[in-house]
């Protein structure tokens, strides 16, 4: 069984077991525009906490996304290198953009639900 | 008597004047000034600069100066070579205002025509080089060959920092890459190649003119995972293998022998190819093909993201701009000779060097390598000096490497007698009439067979050809280009005459001092008139474009810390409301940038800047601050700002881009800065080319004199272009400019500046709110308007009324920079009154047409803004279903407007399906005809 998370740099997180996938928000989606572009990590690559994993770029805006949680690669959306646009349609199913193991569980304490996330981006 | 100069180049009348001071609600030129410049800073007197004199005056006095030139023929080669301007093209093209007065092309539909010549660059080079990508060209070959290094240290993600040069680069090639090298912690050297090599240079030829074998090389680069770097002479490319079909990931190098004078170092353009993986990692301007709203194929500047004004310190250079007027005439050379043209040029240049070569060695003397294009470089132990003297006294520069080995470089221009007269230097004494081709492998299969390289070769037909292209652009010989920062003032044709002289355009960069006395005496007067002009003790004019001065100038305040034991000191503030440029220079010189909040009427937040001073005292470099500041406000606190960082330990940058606003009024120098670059291409009258060639020089105050850039020829180091002068072939342009303004007009060429931006301000300012003003209600030289609101209001973006401006007949102003959602307008002295009332009258108009949507009389999705711009293929066609006129959307000026109108050949570009579907080069015929 999955859960859910999201966090205040509009990221989401679906956990399993050991295991989160990443993607960004529909909200956050909507204010970077048309993604033309998205540079994705190598698989294997440590993660840490706040610190930049992918860049997505728009025309006018490249944007970090930050690693939720520490942990390591362990699988990327290939698929996005030929169609970054999948993010701008599913940002939140088909077009995540990593998936990675998590090394200190506990760090899901501090992340929101979808409820408090959606009432922080109004 | 006719009028003063100052007259021509100002543009408002002493009626307009008293009429546009009128509407401000002040009697005087100077109450206005007061009223924006704060009294702490004003300068109280006039500058020593002569006094000013008419255009023919000027133009005799220079022409005597440069008649102290002896501008021999050169064969001294070493990156800089003889070419034919075509006729055609340099009167077409390099003397045409209306390409050189043209603006970057960032609005991408009134730009169509020179973004067309630059992706047929791109096509050259990509054809020449064998790689998959070509960038719109960048300032020099030694600049470029550095940036291909800092893509290789990128491509390896900072984890490798040694850099191989395998071969004799040019040494002012060499000295650039070091000087970039210092910063980064690059280390560079000629030894193994490892695991830590992030790339191999490697020269084609060398500069002694020799190809020699690099197969090994290659083959260990590849083990080892390096990029290479091939450094290659285009014209050689035209006749030899490509060097992607050795092996070559990255290719740079000058196209300055494609057309472009020598101009006694530049401006040329340089350019740089790579293979598709590393596309992204490309520094400077690229253009690609996308469609517009109708699917028409058009033109733009491509993956911006990878630039400075975005990623600012992460950005993958420093680089704004590039050289576009010197790019668009090495395309025009190619374009106009095609593949045989330049085979036969090639071939003949090679059969020179050849023939020479086989001279001087039936006559015993010995010549470096078995493989060369070009270059001949002779053993002549103890006679170099001699020789090369020898050489002058027969009307010839030849290049002394030391006082053992003389090159000779031959050229387009040279001839059989050149070859013969030289050769017998050396005791020839015949020229045979062939000689065995000494050229490494040959190209293989056809090459540039793309059809613009085959329709245009009657002169004719070329003089349409460019006619063709300057028509789809909207440049300043059409109407004012109100960008903001920019300072898109006139470039007046006194001003440009001298460029196109013998005496600056044939003149070798490298040629001995006795023969160049005259441009020399001219480039010291500038730098004396821009020391006084800015308050400091020394200026160089080295640096290439604003961006290269930025470089130029934190290296020094790096290197005068490093001088007192302070190298430690790598902070830098920079203000939030920074051009990008700032932090990625800051970045290239290795200081870690800290941003200062900015308040809400977006001056320097004192006293975040305070804390972050104490913060880093112990570490604090410099201070990069742009005065009158990018949001166009004369900041009261500036000199407080200045003493902060000094306390601190810091030194003070001033960005000048703004400087228009200062001349005459107040000096960076007095204000507290250290360091101050000035833009030659703004401030001081030099065209910007569409795209470049910019000058962006450096004044600095005593204690950082000896830390400004040197060169290898001068016996100094640490450059940062390939030239001593940079571009030397167009300071000629800033001197005419200030000795006809002299210290009374280049004063009120900037309070005019001042009067003509706020005039704006003021009539605007009840359509549209402006963001920022000084204490008294003022703005400095531009003025921001908000457009944020309408797009709630009305749906309306800025972008929406940057283009429907082009409908009105306008380059639109800097649009979202500095800030989001807003439009920056700099009208210049320039702009009589004339116009810019008819600026402002279609902005009141636009206001009205937004209102339109706001008031709902109008859909939101449906109107003369969305729809912006409209071709004449639109407003003409059988069917046309808008909610409005066809004549408001062609001719919203009103019906006058049709005798004038300039129809944009696109409507407006995909942007997003540019990026996603990149397309940088036109692909080889055989790949299209399927």
């Amino acid at each position: 069984m999955s859960k859910t998370y999201f966090t205040e740099d509009h990221e989401w997180l679906r956990v399993e077991g050991n295991v989160a996938t990443v993607g960004i928000t529909k909200y956050a989606q909507e204010q970077l525009g048309d993604l033309v572009f998205v540079d994705l990590p190598t698989t294997g690559k440590a993660v840490v906490k706040g610190g930049a994993a992918v860049v997505v770029e728009s025309v006018k805006a490249a944007s970090d996304v930050y690693a939720p949680v520490d942990g390591s690669i362990t699988d990327v959306n290939t698929a996005l290198s030929s169609d970054p646009a999948i993010v701008n349609g599913a940002p939140e199913s088909d077009g995540w953009l990593w998936k990675m193991t998590l090394s200190n569980p506990s760090q899901l304490d501090g992340l929101m639900d979808e409820a408090a996330y959606l009432k922080m981006v109004g | 008597m006719t009028a003063p100069f100052s007259a021509r180049h100002i543009g408002p009348s002493d009626a307009d004047r008293k009429s546009m001071l009128k509407t401000l609600g002040v009697t005087s030129v100077e109450t206005i000034i007061s009223q924006t410049i704060p009294a702490n800073i004003r300068l109280g007197h006039d500058l020593d600069l002569p006094e000013a004199v008419s255009e023919a005056e000027a133009l005799a006095e220079l022409q005597e100066k440069l008649a102290h030139n002896n501008v021999l023929k050169s064969f001294i080669g070493q990156g800089y070579h003889g070419t034919n301007v075509p006729p055609v093209i340099q009167r077409n093209l390099f003397e045409n205002p209306a390409w050189y007065t043209a603006y970057t092309p960032y609005q991408a539909e009134i730009s169509q025509g020179r973004l067309e010549l630059l992706f047929h660059f791109q096509t050259l080079v990509c054809e020449l080089t064998g790689l998959d990508v070509a960038s719109a060209s960048l300032l020099d070959e030694a600049t470029a060959v550095a940036e291909a290094v800092g893509i290789a240290v990128r491509h390896h993600k900072g984890e490798r920092d040694r850099i191989i040069i395998a071969g004799a680069l040019h040494p002012q090639v060499t000295d650039v890459i070091e000087t970039r090298a210092g910063p980064l912690g690059l280390t560079i050297d000629c030894e193994y190649i490892d695991a830590k090599t992030a790339a191999v240079i490697v020269p084609w030829p060398d500069t002694y003119g020799v190809y020699r074998d690099f197969k090994q090389t290659i083959k260990q680069a590849k083990a080892a995972g390096a990029l290479v770097i091939a450094v290659c002479d285009p014209l050689a490319l035209v006749v030899t293998e490509s060097p992607a079909s050795w092996g070559a990931d990255i290719a740079a190098g000058s196209t300055q022998r494609f057309g472009v004078p020598i101009a006694f170092g530049g401006p040329h353009a340089a350019y740089l190819a790579v293979t598709d993986a590393l596309t992204r990692l490309m520094p400077g301007r690229l253009v690609g093909q996308s469609v517009d709203t109708k699917g028409r194929p058009g033109y733009r500047l491509a993956l911006q993201t990878r630039e400075q004004h975005i990623r600012r310190d992460k950005a993958t250079s420093n680089i704004c701009t590039a050289q576009a007027l010197l790019a668009n005439m090495a395309a025009a050379y190619s374009i106009w000779h095609g593949p045989e043209g330049l085979s036969e040029i090639a071939t003949q240049v090679h059969s020179l060097a050849s023939r020479f070569a086989a001279a001087v060695t039936e006559a015993g003397n010995t010549v470096a390598g078995n493989s060369f294009f070009d270059t001949v470089t002779v053993s002549a132990p103890g006679r170099a000096n001699a020789i090369a003297q020898d050489a002058e006294r027969g009307g010839r520069f030849v290049r002394a490497i030391d006082a053992d080995r003389v090159a000779v470089s031959f050229d387009e221009a040279s001839s059989e007698l050149d070859a013969f007269e030289l050769a017998e230097l050396f005791g020839a004494s015949s020229l045979p009439a062939e000689a065995e081709t000494k050229l490494p492998a040959p190209r293989k299969g056809k090459f540039l067979t793309q059809a613009v390289f085959h329709e245009n070769r009657s002169e004719t037909q070329m003089m349409r050809f460019l006619r063709r292209l300057a028509d789809k652009d909207l440049a300043l010989d059409r109407a004012m280009i109100p960008l903001g920062s920019c300072t898109m003032k006139l470039n007046a044709a006194a001003e440009m005459m001298p460029v196109s002289w013998p005496s600056v355009a044939n003149l070798h960069p490298f040629a001995p001092d006795k023969h160049t006395k005259g441009i020399r005496e001219m480039i010291a007067e500038l730098e004396n008139w821009l020391c006084e002009i800015t308050g400091f003790a020394a200026v160089s004019l080295q640096p290439n474009a604003g961006s290269q001065g930025e470089y130029a100038g934190l290296l020094a305040i790096r290197a005068y810390h490093a001088s007192r034991g302070q190298a430690h000191r790598t902070v830098c503030l920079i203000p939030s409301s920074a051009h990008g440029t700032n932090p990625a220079s800051a970045s290239m010189v290795g200081f870690d940038v800290v941003v200062v909040k900015c308040t809400e009427q977006g001056e320097v937040d004192v006293d975040d800047l305070t804390a972050k001073a104490v913060q880093h005292a112990d570490r604090l470099a410099a201070l990069m601050v742009t005065y009158p500041s990018t949001h166009g406000v004369f900041e009261e606190t500036i000199k407080d700002i200045c003493a902060i960082v000094h306390d601190h330990g810091g030194q003070v940058y001033l960005d000048g881009a703004n400087l228009n606003a200062m001349v005459g009024l107040a000096r960076p120098g007095d204000i507290g800065g250290d360091v101050c670059h000035m833009n030659l291409h703004k401030t001081f009258a030099i065209p910007h080319g569409g795209g470049g060639p910019g000058v962006g020089p450096i004044g600095v105050a005593a204690h950082l004199k000896k830390f400004l850039p040197g060169h290898v020829t001068r016996k100094t180091r640490q450059a940062v272009s390939g030239a001593p002068w940079g571009s030397a072939g167009i300071l000629a342009i800033s001197w005419m400019y200030i000795r006809m303004l002299g210290p009374d007009g280049v004063r009120k060429a900037s309070e005019n500046a001042i009067l003509s931006a706020n005039y704006i301000a003021t009539r605007l300012s009840a359509h549209f709110p402006v963001l920022y003003k000084g204490d008294n209600g003022r703005v400095a030289h531009e003025c921001i308007f908000d457009f944020r609101p309408f797009k709630e209001t009305a749906g309306v973006s800025v972008e929406d009324v940057a283009k429907r401006l082009t409908d009105y007949g306008f380059h639109a102003p800097t649009m979202s920079w500095p800030v989001a959602g807003t439009l920056m307008v700099e009208p210049t002295e320039s702009e009589p009154k004339v116009e810019l009332d008819r600026f402002c009258d279609a902005m009141i108009s636009i206001a009205a047409e937004i209102q339109m949507m706001a008031d709902g009389k109008m859909s939101k999705t449906d109107n003369p803004l969305v729809n912006a711009p409209h071709t004449a293929e639109e407003v003409t066609a059988d069917v046309w279903d808008h909610p409005y006129t066809r004549a408001k959307a062609a001719f919203p000026s009103g019906a006058g407007q049709a005798a004038v109108k300039y129809w944009p050949p696109v409507s407006r570009i995909d942007n997003v399906y540019g990026d996603r579907n990149l397309v940088c080069s036109c692909p080889p015929i055989e790949a299209i005809a399927v």
